[in-house]
C-alpha cells in the first residue's frame, strides 16, 4: 500500500484570530487539499481554567481533520511530538479504513473488526507510520503575547525534529511565523530535514496586536505547492535513500 | 492539565461496575483504579475469582498496538517479559461509545521507591542484575522497552524481582521510540538519538536508578551530561553502582548483558579481595595466639629474678 507523503500544518498559538477569513473555514479548505491542520494552544502559566480565545483551537483542528491540544508551556515539547504522531496515525487509519471499505464492503471500519483482525490491521498502520514520508509546516503565532513563549517553542521544534528523524521514513520541516511584515506569513526556516541546528529563529519578530490566523493558514497551504514544484528539479536528492 | 479535544470522551469505570466484552462475552468486576497513563487507565478487576488488570482506552488503535506487543512476548517461553495477556475485547459504554480494552495478569508488588526505602539501597544491585537479564532477552527478541520509568516498574515478591507492568512504549528495534518520558529520555539529555536500540533502554535504566536517589528529579541545566555526572557522583555511594551509572550514560555499555557481567565481576572481585584479607589475618593469628604465653613467661621470669635477688643478696 502506498500512502505518499503525509502533509501537516502545525499551528502554535495562544489566542484568538482577529483579522481576515474565519480560520476554521480555511482549515476545512486546507484539509480538502490533503493537508491536515493540527493546533496547539498555549496557556499562560497563571491560567487555571480554559481561557477565552482558545475555543477556536478545537474548531480549527476539527475542520482541518487534525488533532488539537491545549497545554502549559512546560509540556509543549512533548505535546508537539504527540500531536504530530497522533495526527499521522489518524490519517493513516483513515487511509486504511478506506481500503477496508473497498475490500469488505460499505461501512466496515477498523473499529468494527473483531479484536484479533484489528490487531493485524494495526500492524500495517504502525508499519506505515514508521516508513511513510512526512512534511510538517510549523506556523507560529508571534503576536505580542507570544514573545516570552518563543524560546520554548524553538526547543519544542528541535525536539520534534529529533523524534521524527528517528523514524525510517523521511521527514521535512519548514517554519513560518505570522503575521509577517507586509505579508500574512513570513518564512523563518525553509524546508529542511533537520531542525536541530536552528538558533534564535524568532529573533526578529514583529510584535503587533493583530492575529490573522485565517489568512496565515491559507498562505501556508501554498507553501506545500511551491515545494512540490521546486522538487521536480532536485528530486534525485533522496529517492534512493528510501529504498535502502 | 492537558485538554485533549477529541469527540469521544475519556472513560471512567466505577468501583463495582461490570465490564462485559462485546466479542468474547467475559465479565470483569471492577475493584479499583490502579493508575492511568498516556493512553487509557488500568483497573484491578476480578474475573472468575481471580485478580486481573484491565486496561481500557478511547484509542482503539493504541490498544491494538499494545496487544500486538504483549502477544509477541507470549512467544518467549520461560520468561516473564511483561504481564501475560488474558483477553482482548470491546466494551460498549452507557454513553453509546465503544472502548477497546485488554486484560492481563495482575502483578502485585510495591513501587521501587517503597521497596528501597524499607530495604536499603544495597538491593538495587541484585534487582538490577536480574532485570538486566530480562532486558537482554527482550532485546534479543528484537524489541526495545522504550518508556522505561519508575512508574512502569514494580517489585514483586517471591522471588524479589523488578518487573515491568506497562508495555505501551515497546518498539521494534530500528524504529522511532513510540512513547517516552522526558526525564528518562536519552535525546532530552542530549546523550543520543530517539531511535530504538538497546542503548536507549540502558540509558533509561540508569535514569530509573538515579530517580531512586532523586525522587523529585532535577532539571538538565546548560550542560546536561555534566549535570548527570555531578548528580551521580553526589548521591550514589555504592561504588560499583556509581561506576555502572557513569558507564551507562556515557554509552560505554551497549548490551544489557554487560550490566550483569560488570556487577557480578565486581562482586567476585570484591569477594576474592575480602578472602585475601581474611587469609592475611589468619597468617597473623599464630603470633597473636602466643601473646598470653609470652605475658605469663615474662611475669614468671621477672618474678623469678626478683626472688633470686631477694634470696641471694638480702
Amino acid at each position: 500500500m502506498k500512502t505518499g507523503t503525509l502533509k501537516q500544518i502545525l499551528l502554535i498559538t495562544d489566542g484568538c484570530s482577529n483579522q481576515g477569513e474565519d480560520p476554521a473555514l480555511v482549515a476545512s479548505l486546507v484539509a480538502e487539499q490533503g493537508i491536515t491542520v493540527n493546533v496547539i494552544g498555549i496557556l499562560e502559566d497563571d491560567h487555571t481554567e480554559q481561557p477565552e480565545g482558545l475555543e477556536e483551537v478545537e474548531e480549527i483542528s476539527e475542520n482541518g481533520q487534525g488533532v488539537s491540544q491545549i497545554v502549559y508551556q512546560d509540556a509543549l515539547a512533548q505535546t508537539v511530538q504527540t500531536v504530530t504522531k497522533q495526527a499521522m496515525t489518524e490519517t493513516l487509519q483513515g487511509v486504511v479504513n478506506n481500503e477496508l471499505k473497498q475490500i469488505l464492503g460499505s461501512e466496515k471500519t477498523m473499529e468494527e473488526l473483531p479484536p484479533e483482525q484489528r490487531g493485524e490491521v494495526m500492524e500495517v498502520v504502525d508499519e506505515l507510520g514508521e516508513t511513510c514520508d512526512l512534511e510538517v509546516l510549523v506556523l507560529v503565532d508571534t503576536s505580542a503575547s507570544m514573545t516570552n513563549k518563543l524560546p520554548t517553542v524553538q526547543e519544542a521544534l528541535i525536539d520534534l525534529s529529533i523524534s521524527m528523524n528517528a523514524r525510517i521514513g523521511r521527514s521535512r520541516f519548514a517554519v513560518y511565523q505570522f503575521p509577517g511584515r507586509k505579508k500574512p506569513i513570513q518564512q523563518l526556516v525553509d524546508w529542511t530535514s533537520k531542525l536541530d541546528s536552528i538558533t534564535s529563529i524568532f529573533a526578529k519578530i514583529s510584535s503587533g496586536g493583530i492575529t490573522p490566523t485565517g489568512p496565515a493558514l491559507k498562505e501556508a497551504m501554498y507553501q506545500f505547492g511551491k515545494k512540490t514544484l521546486r522538487r521536480r528539479f532536485t528530486r534525485d536528492d533522496y529517492t534512493d535513500i528510501e529504498e535502502a | 492539565m492537558i485538554t485533549q479535544t477529541s469527540k469521544k470522551p475519556d472513560i471512567q469505570l466505577r468501583k463495582g461496575q461490570i465490564v462485559k466484552g462485546k466479542w468474547h462475552r467475559h465479565h470483569y468486576h471492577v475493584v479499583k483504579k490502579l493508575g492511568s497513563g498516556a493512553i487509557g487507565a488500568v483497573y484491578l478487576c476480578v474475573h472468575e475469582k481471580k485478580q486481573v488488570a484491565l486496561k481500557i482506552s478511547k484509542q482503539s488503535a493504541s490498544v491494538s498496538s499494545e496487544v500486538n506487543v504483549l502477544k509477541s512476548f507470549q512467544a518467549v517461553q520461560g520468561y516473564h517479559l511483561g504481564p501475560s495477556l488474558i483477553d482482548v475485547d470491546d466494551y460498549q459504554a452507557q454513553n453509546g461509545f465503544t472502548y477497546s480494552f485488554y486484560v492481563m495478569e495482575y502483578i502485585s508488588g510495591e513501587s521501587l521507591h517503597d521497596f528501597i526505602r524499607r530495604n536499603g539501597h544495597e538491593w538495587l544491585v541484585s534487582l538490577l542484575i536480574k532485570f538486566a537479564n530480562d532486558l537482554h532477552v527482550l532485546h534479543q527478541q528484537g524489541y526495545v522497552f522504550g518508556d522505561l520509568k519508575i512508574e512502569n516498574l514494580i517489585v514483586s515478591r517471591k522471588p524479589v524481582q523488578l518487573r515491568w507492568v506497562d508495555v505501551g512504549g515497546t518498539t521494534l528495534q530500528g524504529r522511532a521510540i513510540k512513547e517516552y518520558t522526558e526525564f528518562y529520555d536519552r535525546a532530552y539529555w542530549q546523550c543520543g538519538s530517539r531511535k530504538a536500540d538497546p542503548g536507549y533502554d540502558l540509558f533509561a535504566l540508569a535514569m530509573v536508578i538515579l530517580r531512586v536517589y532523586y525522587p523529585n528529579g532535577f532539571t538538565k541545566g546548560s550542560n546536561p551530561k555534566k549535570t548527570l555526572e555531578q548528580k551521580i557522583n553526589q548521591a550514589v555511594a555504592i561504588d560499583p553502582l556509581r561506576k555502572l551509572l557513569l558507564m551507562l550514560i556515557n554509552n560505554s555499555i551497549t548490551e544489557a548483558e554487560q550490566i550483569k557481567d560488570f556487577l557480578l565481576n565486581y562482586f567476585i572481585h570484591q569477594k576474592s579481595k575480602r578472602d585475601k584479607r581474611r587469609r592475611h589475618q589468619k597468617a597473623k593469628s599464630p603470633h597473636e595466639a602466643l601473646y598470653p604465653f609470652l605475658e605469663i613467661g615474662s611475669i614468671l621470669t621477672i618474678g623469678g629474678a626478683c626472688y633470686l635477688y631477694v634470696t641471694f643478696f638480702m
